[in-house]
């Protein structure tokens, strides 16, 4: 009897452990899939945008966007930046299933500043890349987005 | 009656511009409440404005783009008068143009 419970004991700690073990490491693998995929669609429309240009981090690209979302259907955005001789706004979500929303050229006769409404499909990265003649520049600001934009 | 609706205001020497557009923005992954049936994608892929006949800006646009879409620009300088025209293009060759004039 005694041996019995022993062995059940022993058997069960065992079980728990192993699917501890393959919960932790099912969860790791969803983890870096979403990782993956979400980032080389980024990368790819990048690419594609901007044919492996170097982009540099900036902070004269200043992002207006609300912190949390309550609803993703309508954000609004709005992108001023203080640098100089900007020819164009680009403005990418990361997580949504096509990132790029919009790209403007501009001619000199326009500041740099752009506004509108964007459709966030989940909490997500927004990065803005601007483009001047001495070359790319971007930022990012992230949005919670408690009801997603892409179901409505 | 257009689609577009373009608003001007003279600020501080310059010229902001907004525009609101009626337009479903459809990105092709919705599905109708009774049929089930997806609605297909229909979104402004080309905006474009001018000021005075000159391009100011070119925009390529996708469904991410909230419905009805609305836009601002600031326009260095700029005098009452001056002709602001905007056009956009969609995904099923739909177009509109509208001609505002600077107050």
């Amino acid at each position: 009897m005694t041996d019995n419970r022993r062995a059940f004991i022993k058997k069960s700690v065992a079980l728990s452990g192993y699917s501890l073990i393959a919960l932790a490491s099912s969860e790791a693998n969803a983890e870096w899939l979403a990782e993956t995929t979400s980032t080389d669609i980024l990368q790819q429309t990048l690419k594609r945008l901007f044919k492996d240009q170097e982009i540099t981090e900036s902070d004269q690209i200043d992002i207006q966007i609300p912190k949390t979302a309550e609803n993703g259907a309508s954000v609004p955005i709005t992108v001023t930046s203080s640098l100089n001789n900007v020819e164009g706004i680009s403005i990418l979500i990361e997580k949504n299933p096509i990132p790029l929303v919009a790209k403007f050229e501009f001619s000199p006769d326009l500041l740099p500043f752009v506004s509108t409404r964007l459709k966030i499909a989940e909490t997500s990265a927004v990065a803005i890349i601007v483009e001047t003649n001495e070359g790319f520049y971007t930022a990012s600001k992230k949005v919670m987005v408690t009801l997603g934009g892409c179901e409505l | 009656m257009s689609s577009i609706k373009i608003r001007t205001k003279r600020m501080d020497g310059n010229t902001q511009i907004r525009m609101l557009i009626a337009h479903p923005m459809e990105h092709g992954r919705n599905r109708d409440t009774k049929t089930n049936a997806l609605i297909p994608a229909h979104f402004i892929q080309e905006l474009t404005v001018e000021h005075n006949k000159n391009v100011i800006i070119t925009g390529t646009t996708g469904a991410n783009i909230s419905k009805d879409p609305y836009f601002a620009f600031t326009l260095k300088g700029g005098n009452a008068g001056d002709i602001i025209t905007i056009s956009w293009v969609d995904n099923l060759g739909n177009k509109d143009i509208q001609e505002h004039i600077v107050n």
